[in-house]
């Protein structure tokens, strides 16, 4: 299972906790997880990514394992530590405050 | 329950306000969907248990929400709004070609006729329609037919904002976009044609009376008169008597003729009332004072209505959306203001009290009136 950390409006939104667990098939990367997260949480397409170009939305970054997977190709493999469940892979809305 | 239902939506969630028809004590809901934008929410006049919502963010982009249970419920539903063909660009605010791009729905208008369907107008600027309760949408294109390379954002953005939906004639629709202007079709959103004959805008526009361009902030109909138009212009207030094919001026004594929104008295098809706004560049109520204006008359003569509004060290907004009737009688009158008070009255506009204080920022009110 890859384990999936969501913030708080996306949390509610799709009505879950803060971190969810999703079957994704291997090789897990970015567009495999959110492909994934979206299937099992439908209310949530548009709001990570565009729904027709897939472009990441402009105010969300990825971060796993203490790095910034924001800019990565999303068909790159992610580590270890993300496939195997050990890592979560962070969904997080930009830090756009005051 | 017979009574009034105050949908509104702010900047950070959406509130429901009832009341019974006496419209004296009032109850406010919890927050709505918390943290976010809810440009509008808005009841079915089939179903009024039928509820939509828009909910947006500027971290998660556009969600639609739906209610079949008066508000006790909700469900997400679809949120792919994807124009027809390649748009191509409109025009940016300095007249540059810019790429049209989908940012969030502005207003919901549900069918008067058929409780599956609802209209939603969209920034940048497009009609779409729904036929399965919101879950899919369809965009009904000749719209943008209409010179839209020309059409450019006012200072909200490129917005479709104003769906008025004819009691007579459901294939007649008006729409009003900032700032490209009024459009009609009377084929149910096959083909448009522009309904500006009349507007002048001189400051904005390097050709006053251009057929688009118009930055439109808000049309009020009547259900009785269907062809009466009353609008209010970035700068005029103006009216139509031929659905919008010609429009002639009617600002009258206003102490200023820029505002936002507009309505008309739901049992008096020639009262309308206005709040007028001191100007572009400074968006707040002139003099201090919260002023609503009347005019029994159908224009022109205009009289002040102050009687519970603060009237000395006020200077908030009221946007387009944030004024609306109830169908009671005398009519009930609602708006919300930038500063989180929604003020209400239940004798025509004779005397105001607000029915909450301190919500966030007030985006949009609708009005259900409940059997």
């Amino acid at each position: 299972m890859i384990r999936v950390i969501l913030p708080t409006h996306l949390r509610r939104l799709a009505n879950t906790n803060r971190e969810v667990q999703i079957n994704v098939t291997a090789p897990i990367t970015v567009r495999a997880i959110l492909d994934s997260l979206e299937e099992t949480y439908p209310m949530l397409r548009g709001t990570i990514r565009d729904q027709s170009t897939f472009q990441r939305r402009a105010f969300i970054r990825f971060f796993a394992c203490g790095q910034d997977y924001s800019h990565v190709a999303v068909d790159d493999p992610l580590p270890d530590s993300v496939a195997n469940g050990t890592e979560p892979f962070w969904v997080v809305g930009a830090m756009a405050g005051g | 329950m017979a009574g009034v239902r105050v949908l509104v939506g702010t900047r950070k969630g959406a509130f429901i306000l009832t009341s019974n028809e006496k419209r004296k004590r009032w109850e406010v809901s919890e927050p709505l969907f918390p943290g976010w934008e809810i440009y509008h929410f808005n009841g079915s006049p089939v179903d009024p248990n039928r509820l939509y919502i828009s909910q947006s963010s500027g971290w998660f982009g556009q969600v639609m929400q739906r209610s079949d249970d008066a508000g006790k419920t909700w469900s997400a539903v679809g949120n792919k709004f994807a124009y027809e063909g390649s748009p191509g660009p409109h025009q940016w605010y300095d007249g540059t070609p810019h790429p049209w791009e989908f940012k969030r729905v502005w207003r919901l208008e549900p069918s008067l006729t058929d409780a599956e369907t609802v209209y939603a107008g969209v920034e940048d600027a497009a009609l779409f329609r729904s036929s399965d309760a919101g879950q899919t949408w369809q965009e009904l294109e000749g719209l943008r037919d209409i010179k839209a390379n020309l059409w450019q954002p006012g200072a909200g953005g490129l917005c479709l904002h104003t769906i008025i939906l004819d009691p007579s004639d459901e294939n007649r629709i008006v729409v009003a976009i900032s700032a490209a202007g009024a459009f009609r079709t009377d084929d149910g959103g096959e083909t448009w044609r522009p309904i500006n004959n009349g507007l002048k805008s001189a400051f904005e526009l390097p050709d006053p009376e251009a057929e688009v361009g118009h930055c439109v902030h808000n049309i009020a109909m009547h259900p009785s008169k269907p062809g009466v138009l009353f609008m209010q212009k970035h700068w005029d207030v103006m009216r139509s008597d031929d659905y919008g094919d010609s429009w002639y001026e009617i600002s009258g004594n206003l102490p200023t003729d820029f505002g936002f929104p507009i309505a008309v008295n739901s049992n008096k098809p020639n009262t309308v009332y206005v709040i007028p706004i001191k100007s572009d560049s400074e968006h707040f109520v002139p003099d201090g004072k919260l002023r609503v204006y009347r005019s029994k008359n159908g224009g022109n003569k205009w009289q002040a209505l102050t009687e519970g509004l603060p009237q000395e060290n006020c200077y908030v907004n009221v946007l387009r959306a944030a004024l609306a009737v109830d169908k009671l009688k005398p009519c009930g009158i609602y708006f919300g203001t930038s500063g989180g008070q929604v003020y209400a009255s239940a004798d025509d506009g004779d005397s105001w009290k607000a029915l909450v204080r301190d919500l966030p920022p007030v985006l949009s009110v609708e009005v259900q009136t409940l059997d």
